[in-house]
This record gives structure tokens, C-alpha cells and sequence, in this order.
């Protein structure tokens, strides 16, 4: 008897290895058949958010370039180096820039893990934007999509205010500086309110101010809340939201593509194959609740590739670029960090990082205007724009209707020469308060540069949308004047703009002072 | 059916609805009470209070900058006046120029009485209340405006 249990437990002891992992992965060995590859996929549970095979068109490299993916990755970094640098960094007031320092000169590659945590939030900022273009030239906003849309939007909103408050937390002259402009912004609809005379019995900038910095100064409170909003809660309102983002993409019936030809032969990853035509309206039970283009059953298999390896393999290639162009970027430069802040005097220029540059441009017409109802305007813009432009058609393709190419490239010649001659202007000439001195506020918070550019982009799309006859095609103008309006401020603030937001050629006239 | 004249509603429903309002009710009553907590119901600040010392210290026709007070003190041969150097656009501390102060973020110029003269600041620089304390030092209080032109003679 015992002698068999002796035997019993030997021979488990020695297939320990084997059993632990049959436990571990359900199907426990490399997939052979393609059966066991969508065993692979929906049997896991970080995979099975992926459908079982996907079509060969949203698997081309050109059609994303991997932007979305590449903005996940980055956030993935900046969660697991956001963690590391949470073990040193102290936020209160006295020690957290001289823990940072601690980080940046004393911790084991501190620095290193620094570095990389800057980086890889500046390369999700830019990919969320990208993105953002990426989906509405290639038309992936209409039905079903038009929550998804919403969701990236949440999504681009949440990933600026986490780089917002990130750099507030070292709290050096950068951070304290954008913390009270920051916080002068939301109070700017006193701006408004102080011009007509209500601030007494409604004021919603004092209390959007006191909000955020829970005092009358920025000091401990202001912090401590910063913090939280950083480490807590937009992480977690990100993490959710970009759950529901991917969830709908499945649900939504993947990646947007054109309708597939029916029967014959058809260009697929760059041959000529035979296409089949569906046998009947037959669907799987489970698929048959996602909704827009019916599942490819019964298709043919040959517009379709098993997810894993073809998707896999691809996911993980953006991931590696990812990781590895924030490595280099990382090694090579510091994330800056400049002196200790001090409330008696601000650098100069005092400069926001590079993509609230546009909007600091903005905020030097009006506070109110370009800090707050600008932003606001272009939210809701874009917000709608799924909503306004419901014809089908281009889906997934790049500048997929007629004429898009045209009126994309008009847009932005139009979009580049305007903004471009209004701040000419407005360097030469100055604007309303240089005139009038005694100006009543209220028209410089309606008429200034900021303002007026919008309202010349809103009327060239309606211009647009008579003369083409197309909301789509008013939509693509609107939005190519926004993002050549956003990267014209943008690189004007970085460049041109210098001590005193004088307008210099280069940096190298600044003036010592 | 008018509003006089509803369409009948089962007690089931009507239950249901009930409660699904209830559950509502206190759900919005929850958020807002829970809200209410990171809205300050103090505002915790330093004393803006600020000693400058005796009056004798300043010459007519001078212009102290106290930078850690964000003030600049003037005495001219009406008397003492003190201009907030915090930017009354978005809150940047103003540095003395040519023809008054120029903002360092975004550009709000102002002449050397506090007036605008460019850029995006919606009000002049304020002029604040200069008093004296019991032994004698100037006292300037950052909180309270005074209208522009107020001098304060010792």
C-alpha cells in the first residue's frame, strides 16, 4: 500500500513541472491547428478581448501605422514606471523636488526609469492625436462607430490632464508657474463674469479654482490634490474608459473597412483570390449580437487570417517599437527638471510643454477665450462630428470619398496661409487693448485672434459644405483647418515666442538678462 | 390621452418606477454629499499682511520691488502707494520694464501706474491699501484693493 503511494507521489513530484503548467494555460501547448489557435485566443483571458480571426485589411500596416496600439503601449509604460517612481517620490512641498532629485542623481537607474516615464507620456500624447487623425481621415467615426469616437475623445482629454498634472508633481518653476496658471484658467470665467457685473451672485471660476487648488494659494493642498488626480483617480477613469474603447471596437465589428465584393476575384494582401459568396444569412449564436457588418461565416476563409499568430505578431511588433523608441529617446535625454519653485517670480518666458503650447498661445489673446471656451468649442466640434456627418461611405479607407484628397489639401493651404497671416498680424499690429486702452473687456474676450480663427474655419466649412454638396467633405475641411491651426500655434509658441512672449525669429535673440 | 387624462399605470409598475427613482434619488444625493468634500470650507492662506519697514527708509520719488510680497512700494511727493505686481491675467509675477511692467507668460503689458496698455490682462495692476502699524513701519495689506491714485501720507 504504501509502497504505491510512494510511487504515486514520486511520479507527480516528477511531472510537476508538466501539470503546474496544464493548470496555468488551458490549452498548454503551442497551437497547431486552427482550432487550437481561437483555443489560444478566447481562452485567455488578456487575448480573448480580440476576435478569433481578423481581415486582412486591418491588418496593413498603413491603414492604423499601429497608432492606437502604440499610444496603449506607452501608457502601459508610464503605468509601470509611474509605480516605480511612486516607491520615492514624496509629494509635499518641501521634499518632493528634492526627492525627485534624489531620483534623478542617487536612486539605481532613478533616472533612467524617469526618463522613460517622460517620454513615453509625450509619445502618447502625440500617438492619442495621430490617432485621432488617423480615425477620422480614414472615416472610422460612422455607424456603428460614433461611441467609439466619444470614448477616444474622453480618452484624449483624460491622457492631457494626466500629462498636466504630471508635470506639476516635481514641483519645480515649471510646475508651480502651470499649477497657478492652471488654476487661473478655470478661474477665468470671472473674466466674463467680472466684464458684466455678476461675480457676486455666480462664480463659477472662484469655485473651479478653489476646487482644484483647495486653498487661496498654490501650496500643500494644491499638491496633494494634483497627486491624487495623477497617481488615482485619471488612471483608473483612463483604464476604464479605454476597457469600454476596446470592448465597442469588437463590438462595433472591428477595425473599419470597406464592404467586402461579393463573389469573384478580389485583391486581398496583395493577390488576386477568389472570394465566396455567402450560403445563407448563418451566423454563429454569440457573434450574431455584435452589430454593424455580419461576421465573416461562411465567407470563405481567404479575406480572413487566424488572429494568432497573424494579429499577435503584429500587436507585439508595435509594442517592441514602442518600448524601444522610448528606450533611446530615454537614454539619450533627461527629462527636464528646473529650479526650485519659487512664488516670487516666474521663468521668462514661462513655457507649458509642447502640446499646451497652441493653447498658451491662445490664452495670451484672452484667458477666457482661448484658456477655456476655445478647448471647449473644438471638444464639442469634434464631438459632433460623427453625429452631423451620418452618410456612409470611405469607411476605412484613407480619404475613402471623392474629392477628399482635394479638399484636404485646400483646407490646409487654406488653414496654413490664415493662421499664419493672423499672427503676422498680431505681431505687427498688436490687437484691441493695443488701440483702445480703455476697451470694454467683453469685446476682447469676443473679438481676438483665437476667436476670429475659428469663426473664419467654421465659415470656410460651410463654404465648403455649399459648394461640395458634402457634410462628409465640410467635416474633412473643418477638421484639417483644426489640427493645421493646432500645429501652427503650436510650433509659433515653441519657436518664436520669447522672453516677455515678444515674437523673435530665433531663440538664439533672446535677450540676456 | 391628455395630461388630464394619463394612461392607467399598473401597481407594478408603478412600484418599480418608485423604487427605480428612489435608488436614483439617493445614488445623486450620495455623489453631491460626497462632492461637497473637496470643496474647501476654510481656504487655509498666509497672512498677506506685510510689514515694509519705517517710512523713513524710502526717499520721494523711489520704488521699492518687495519680490516675495509680489508688490512694488512707491513714494512720490503725494505720498505712498503700492501696485500688486501678480498679473491680473493669469496670475504670473510682472517685472518692471521700460514703460511700466511687462507679464512674462503671456505678454499683458502695463504702464507704470498699473493701467493696461497690451496683452490680455482684463483689469489694471491693483493698487493696495498702505497703513501704518503701531510702531510706526509701513504696512501694506495685499488683500484689499484700493482705487487707483489713493496715496497714503505719513
Amino acid at each position: 500500500m504504501a509502497e504505491t503511494a510512494t510511487r504515486e507521489f514520486l511520479h507527480n513530484l516528477h511531472e510537476l513541472p508538466h501539470t503546474v503548467k496544464d493548470a496555468c494555460f488551458r490549452l498548454g501547448k503551442t497551437p497547431e491547428s486552427e482550432r487550437e489557435e481561437s483555443q489560444a485566443t478566447f481562452h485567455n483571458l488578456f487575448l480573448h478581448i480580440h476576435s478569433v480571426r481578423v481581415h486582412v485589411r486591418t491588418l496593413k500596416p498603413t491603414l492604423t501605422f499601429g497608432l492606437g496600439l502604440m499610444a496603449t503601449a506607452s501608457f502601459v509604460i508610464t503605468i509601470i514606471t509611474g509605480v516605480l517612481l511612486m516607491v520615492y517620490y514624496k509629494p509635499s512641498t518641501d521634499l518632493a523636488y528634492q526627492s525627485i532629485k534624489d531620483i534623478h542623481f542617487t536612486v539605481s537607474t532613478g533616472r533612467f526609469i524617469r526618463n522613460i516615464h517622460r517620454w513615453a507620456a509625450q509619445l502618447m500624447v502625440l500617438t492619442v492625436l495621430l490617432h485621432m487623425a488617423r480615425v477620422f481621415f480614414t472615416a472610422s467615426y460612422k455607424k456603428p462607430r460614433e461611441f467609439n469616437w466619444l470614448a477616444g475623445l474622453g480618452l484624449l482629454v483624460i491622457t492631457l490632464a494626466l500629462s498636466f498634472t504630471g508635470y506639476l508633481l516635481p514641483w519645480d518653476q515649471l510646475a508651480y508657474w502651470a499649477i497657478t496658471i492652471g488654476s487661473n484658467i478655470a478661474n477665468s470665467p470671472r473674466e466674463l463674469t467680472d466684464a458684466i457685473g455678476i461675480t457676486k451672485f455666480f462664480d463659477p471660476g472662484g469655485f473651479q479654482k478653489r476646487l482644484l487648488l483647495g486653498a487661496n494659494y498654490v501650496g500643500q493642498d494644491a499638491l496633494i490634490r494634483f497627486y491624487v488626480l495623477h497617481v488615482f483617480i485619471l488612471p483608473l477613469a483612463l483604464v476604464t474608459l479605454l476597457g469600454v474603447h476596446f470592448w465597442r471596437i469588437r463590438k462595433d465589428g472591428g477595425l473599419a473597412k470597406p464592404e467586402d465584393p461579393m463573389g469573384g476575384l478580389a485583391e486581398w494582401g496583395g493577390e488576386r483570390r477568389a472570394v465566396f459568396q455567402p450560403l445563407a444569412t448563418k451566423t454563429y449564436g454569440l457573434m450574431a449580437l455584435v452589430k454593424g457588418k455580419r461576421p465573416p461565416v461562411n465567407r470563405g476563409p481567404e479575406n480572413t487570417v487566424m488572429s494568432w499568430p497573424h494579429l499577435f505578431w503584429a500587436e507585439l511588433s508595435v509594442f517592441m517599437v514602442t518600448v524601444a523608441v522610448t528606450l533611446i529617446l530615454s537614454f539619450y535625454y533627461d527629462a527636464p527638471l528646473k529650479e526650485l519653485a519659487n512664488p516670487a517670480i516666474p521663468e521668462n518666458p514661462a513655457k507649458a510643454p509642447w502640446y499646451f503650447l497652441g493653447i498658451q498661445e491662445l490664452v495670451s489673446y484672452s484667458a477666457f477665450t482661448g484658456g477655456l471656451l476655445i478647448p471647449v468649442i473644438v471638444v464639442v466640434g469634434l464631438a459632433l462630428i460623427p453625429f452631423l456627418d451620418r452618410r456612409p461611405g470611405g469607411e476605412g479607407t484613407w480619404f475613402g470619398t471623392r474629392s477628399e484628397r482635394a479638399v484636404f489639401w485646400q483646407s490646409f493651404f487654406f488653414a496654413l496661409a490664415v493662421t499664419v497671416g493672423m499672427l503676422a498680424f498680431t505681431v505687427n499690429y498688436g490687437w484691441l487693448r493695443n488701440w483702445f486702452p480703455n476697451i470694454h473687456q467683453l469685446w476682447i474676450i469676443a473679438i481676438n485672434p483665437g476667436s476670429l480663427l475659428v469663426l473664419i474655419f467654421a465659415v470656410w466649412s460651410l463654404f465648403i459644405l455649399k459648394r461640395k454638396d458634402s457634410v462628409r467633405l465640410a467635416a474633412v475641411s473643418l477638421f484639417t483647418c483644426f489640427l493645421v491651426g493646432f500645429t501652427i500655434l503650436t510650433y509659433f509658441a515653441t519657436v518664436h515666442r520669447g522672453p516677455n512672449w515678444h515674437f523673435y525669429w530665433w531663440p538664439s535673440q533672446w535677450p540676456v538678462h | 390621452m391628455s395630461r388630464l387624462d394619463p394612461p392607467r399605470i399598473n401597481r407594478r409598475s408603478f412600484l418599480s418606477l418608485a423604487s427605480l427613482g428612489s435608488f436614483f434619488a439617493a445614488l445623486g444625493t450620495a455623489a453631491a454629499g460626497m462632492l461637497r468634500l473637496p470643496n474647501p470650507a476654510v481656504l487655509p492662506g498666509p497672512v498677506r499682511r506685510f510689514k515694509l519697514g519705517p517710512p523713513e527708509q524710502f526717499s520721494p520719488g523711489s520704488e521699492t520691488a518687495f519680490a516675495e510680497q509680489n508688490l512694488v512700494l512707491f513714494r512720490d511727493d503725494q505720498g505712498f502707494y503700492a501696485i500688486s505686481s501678480t498679473c491680473t491675467h493669469l496670475g504670473c509675477t510682472v517685472a518692471r520694464s521700460k514703460d511700466g511692467f511687462a507679464c512674462p507668460c503671456h505678454g499683458s503689458r502695463f504702464d507704470s501706474k498699473g493701467s493696461v496698455i497690451g496683452g490680455p490682462a482684463p483689469r489694471p495692476l491693483p493698487w493696495l491699501e498702505v497703513s501704518r502699524a503701531a510702531n510706526g513701519d509701513l504696512v501694506v495689506n495685499a488683500d484689499n484693493e484700493v482705487p487707483e491714485g489713493t496715496r497714503y501720507r505719513v
